[in-house]
């Protein structure tokens, strides 16, 4: 009697823990935080906060000002020498790959910079000018205020470590921003073709 | 209160002071090797301080320990998520559901059911302990991506070293029991009820 109730009880954790981990991991599809928050935006876009921000130029403006436009957001550091160099060079092949939608004021690049202390307008523009930006598509901003920076982090989710170098770690991505301010989608840095696919998909390209 | 008891209290409001949990969720190796192990000591302990007559009327679905052995294994690979050890340092409701469940579903069950389990489920328990520290230790190792957000890269590999460390150890330890350890049960059968052999693990050699 006690090993057909102890094989019915195991079985029914067994079953409970199935379905906890199914719904810890949205379906067994992201066992990661990093994981977790591409199928979020997939299935709930979530709404960029409308930050106000100081680009390269030393222009101030507000995330809500580029609503209209699809955005490309990647979070970087000037000082960055190892993830944000990706990040950088990708941004330099989607400004020449997306020239045509940039052109027509369709997309925007926007580098937003998590460091604001050390991140000056001059930082931000000898960071563009290190990749060689062409044109006027892409834009390095950092946010003027913390509580700013904070609330980017949070909808955006984003992570930043001390790396206890005196740099940062960061999860690295590139944010698809659509007209209305949604986040509706965050690809891999190395992942440009992806990112182009993705924007002929939305029906911009 | 019996030792045991406040012994568990004691070890949990310290686990719990915010400086404390600080200190152990700065680090993935500290997290993984010393909060949540230290959590679930916390419910062993409250186990062995539970009276005997809650265990013994829970006896019938706990044939040999073994749902108690499945709920703590169950509980505790869900700690093992890379995500839910994020969200437990940067999300009040899953830190607080972490603080509950590794103790009442992790240790307690274990201490409740360690005793009534047979040679065989130990055994299994054991073999199931070992792979998965190994399989963990090798995969945070090895992996060239972090796989928590909050932590670094070099922490999640010492982290691996010291899963294969603790594997190793354990591995050790219990080759040595089998091989100088009081466990067979074709010389010791009868020797007590349920034989000899249970006495693995939890019996110092030599010490029936």
């Amino acid at each position: 009697m006690s090993a057909l109730r102890t094989s019915i009880a195991s079985a029914a954790l067994v079953l409970a823990g199935a379905a906890f981990l199914a719904g810890a991991t949205d379906g067994f599809r992201a066992f990661t935080s990093e994981a977790a928050r591409r199928v979020a935006v997939h299935g709930r876009p979530v709404a960029v906060p409308t930050v106000a921000l100081e680009t390269e130029a030393g222009d101030r403006i507000s995330l809500a000002e580029l609503r209209g436009k699809w955005l490309l957001v990647d979070f970087i550091y000037t000082g960055c020498r190892t993830l944000c160099l990706s990040l950088g060079s990708d941004f330099a092949r989607l400004e020449h790959e997306l020239a045509e939608p940039i052109a027509s004021g369709r997309v925007r690049l926007l580098s937003i910079s998590f460091d604001s202390s050390n991140d000056s307008p001059r930082e931000l523009g000898a960071y563009l000018e290190r990749y060689r930006r062409r044109g006027t598509g892409w834009h390095a901003a950092r946010p003027t205020d913390e509580a700013g920076l904070v609330e980017l982090k949070r909808s955006f989710g984003v992570t930043v470590v001390p790396d206890g170098l005196g740099g940062y770690v960061h999860n690295a991505a590139i944010h698809l921003v659509d007209p209305q301010g949604r986040i509706v989608e965050i690809l891999d840095p190395g992942a440009t073709d992806r990112i182009v696919e993705s924007l002929r998909r939305f029906g911009v390209t | 209160m019996r030792l045991p008891a406040a012994a568990a209290v004691t070890l949990f409001l310290v686990l719990a002071l915010p400086p404390v949990r600080h200190a152990l969720e700065a680090s993935m190796t500290a997290q993984m090797l010393v909060q949540l192990p230290l959590l679930a000591a916390v419910g062993y302990l409250l186990g062995r301080a539970i009276p005997a007559r809650l265990g013994a009327a829970l006896a019938d679905w706990n044939y040999r320990g073994i749902t108690g052995i499945v709920l703590a294994s169950l509980a505790g690979a869900y700690w093992m998520l890379p995500r839910l050890l994020d969200a437990s340092v940067t999300e009040p409701a899953v830190a607080a559901l972490k603080f509950v469940s590794v103790p009442l579903l992790v240790g307690l069950p274990l201490a409740q059911s360690w005793s009534r389990s047979s040679f065989v489920v130990r055994g299994v328990f054991v073999l199931e302990l070992l792979a998965s520290l190994f399989r963990l230790g090798w995969l945070y190792l090895i992996s060239p991506v972090r796989l928590c957000n909050i932590y670094l890269l070099d922490d999640q590999q010492r982290l691996g070293q010291g899963l294969i460390a603790i594997g190793a150890i354990l591995f050790l330890w219990i080759a040595a029991r089998l091989l100088w350890g009081r466990f067979d049960p074709t010389r010791y059968a009868g020797e007590r009820p349920g034989g000899g052999c249970s006495s693995l693990i939890t019996n110092p050699p030599g010490r029936p």
